[in-house]
């Protein structure tokens, strides 16, 4: 039964240094407000797993959390390049980090893989890409029906997934309403799951074949009121476009980013992208 | 008396009247988008559009700044989870047209959207694959835009993500249910098909006003050209008019919040 806790809570008790954490969202429910928590909270050597790292990732990157970051598509959506990614893989600043990268279709097979309990996910791609060459993490196995030649990935299975959503009852019940991504996915593939939603609610109001994830499969519940800003969330708020664009100029220069950073994440506990952009 | 026109214009509209109309084309983001929603306010008002962020049959009124505008959901016939749409609607075999931009391209039409130099010791870290690999084999067919230099338009990319015809032009052979792969290449001068023997492009037809010095210029390879080389038909006023108004509405929406 999901536990409602507040976000400091729940990250302080679910992710750990060294811990695989997926933060998910197909460029919508972005968890922000949780990822600035994880920022806050200082933790080191995680293995961050994300199809589209986003300007989430380039924050934790940047703020010296990662270790790891395996990842399908790596850029700022619209705007160009991840720059705290980029100065981390190129650089090695503010450390080295080792990156493990998929496609797409790889990336949301491990995740389904992972939810499905099963070891791997087998899947028709790669096919005369030089990804496998560089990612030891790709295989390609024989169909033992027909002999087709298929790809192979283990599945995803985080230590603790992280998803933005619309809202809960007060059971813990979560809907996931718009673009739903791999959200559903990442958190039954994960040990531990923390859902940050809207607003909690007296009823869903959700239709029969909405995206409802039942509260017994999920571990923790924090209320964070436009936590996925500067992503959005359907029916509440709009993308932040303008942000995104910002971004490029913050996130380019040492300096500017880090002080960001001061003033926006580690001063104002109660801040979160919401209220900078 | 002709129509005044920009290089990029020309390209997105030959780009969106490679679309017919009907098909179901797998769009990236960025040009592809652009030339993708054209076809659909012109030519091709029945033409299935979807996005890799899983929304399926979508109408967005103006362009989407990421595969995940919310415009994108809103407009679409129905919304499906990541995973459903690259199994069943991409690999299951639903998808005729997969329309792809890139950051480098060779003679035999390979992608490189992952990095410039060595993999260990990058120069330049690009993105990275995302959707590509796997739209380019499992769709029926690929279509790629992209503007013309030096710098996209290399003999061999430093890094295959997404497969054209291979190295050696021979990548698709033998290989079992595969798309046929890049079946034009557009471009802001000229449009390019692959030889049907050897796979490597060839220029077919160049834009009004376009030189094939400007194309070799702009080529990293000794580019040839078809013996019937064409010229591509101008902008119309309806079309240009359409494509105007379409970039002036998202330059608006995604200026304001």
């Amino acid at each position: 039964m999901a536990e409602f806790l507040s976000l400091h809570d729940a990250v302080a008790r679910y992710v750990q240094d060294g811990a695989t954490v997926a933060m998910e969202g197909f460029t919508h429910l972005i968890p922000f407000a949780a990822g600035h928590e994880v920022i806050r909270q200082k933790r080191r050597d995680l293995t961050l797993i994300r199809m589209t790292p986003d300007i989430i990732y380039d924050q934790l990157i940047g703020a010296g959390c990662a270790k790891k970051v395996i990842f399908s598509w790596g850029g700022n959506p619209g705007v160009g390049s991840l720059h705290r990614l980029r100065d981390a893989v190129e650089k090695g600043w503010p450390h080295k980090i080792e990156i493990l990268e998929h496609s797409h279709a790889a990336m949301a097979c491990a995740f389904e893989a992972g939810a499905a309990g099963l070891p791997l996910a087998v899947f028709r791609g790669y096919i005369g890409s030089e990804l496998p060459s560089v990612n030891d993490q790709i295989k390609f196995i024989e169909c033992p029906f027909t002999g087709e030649r298929l790809a192979a990935v283990p599945s995803v299975r985080p230590d603790v997934s992280i998803v933005h959503a619309q809202r809960a009852d007060r059971q813990g019940n979560v809907l996931v309403e718009g673009i739903v991504g791999v959200q559903k996915e990442a958190i039954l593939a994960a040990k531990h799951s923390i859902v940050t939603v809207e607003e909690i609610v007296d009823d869903l109001k959700a239709h029969p074949n909405a995206c409802v994830i039942p509260g017994w499969a999920i571990s923790a519940i924090a209320v964070a009121e436009k936590g996925a800003l500067p992503s959005y969330t359907h029916g509440y708020y709009g993308r932040s476009n303008r942000f995104y664009k910002e971004w490029d100029a913050i996130a380019r220069n040492r300096d500017t980013f880090t002080q960001w950073l001061d003033e926006n994440v580690f001063k104002g506990v109660q801040n979160h992208a919401g209220e900078n952009v | 008396m002709s129509l005044e026109y920009t290089s990029s214009e020309m390209m997105t509209v030959t780009a969106a009247r490679a679309l017919e109309n009907g098909t179901t084309c797998f769009v990236g983001i960025g040009l592809p988008s652009e030339a993708a929603n054209l076809a659909r306010l012109t030519h091709a008002p029945d033409v299935v559009l979807i996005y890799e962020s899983g929304t399926l049959q979508t109408k967005p009124d103006i362009l989407p700044l990421s595969i995940g505008d919310g415009e994108l959901c809103e407009s679409a016939l129905t919304t499906v989870a990541v995973p459903e749409m690259f199994r069943y609607w991409l690999q299951g075999g639903k998808v005729n047209v997969g329309f792809l931009g890139t950051a480098q391209i060779d003679r035999f039409a390979n992608l490189n959207t992952t990095l410039i130099g060595d993999y260990r010791e990058p120069k330049v870290r690009l993105p990275g694959g995302g959707g590509a690999p796997e739209i380019a084999t499992n769709a029926g067919e690929v279509f790629i835009t992209l503007k013309h230099s030096r710098r996209a338009f290399v003999k061999d990319v430093d890094f295959v993500t997404t497969l054209g015809f291979g190295r050696d032009g021979k990548g698709r052979d033998n290989v079992p249910n595969i798309g046929k792969g890049p079946t034009r290449v557009i471009t802001d001068l000229c449009v390019m098909k692959p030889d049907p023997e050897t796979k490597e492009l060839v220029v077919v037809s160049l834009h009004p006003g376009v030189t094939r010095e400007e194309v070799m210029d702009a080529t990293g390879w000794e580019v040839r050209f078809a013996d019937q080389l064409e010229s591509t038909p101008e902008p119309s006023e309806k079309e240009l008019g359409i494509l105007r108004e379409l970039k002036a509405r998202t330059e608006r929406a995604h200026t304001g919040e």
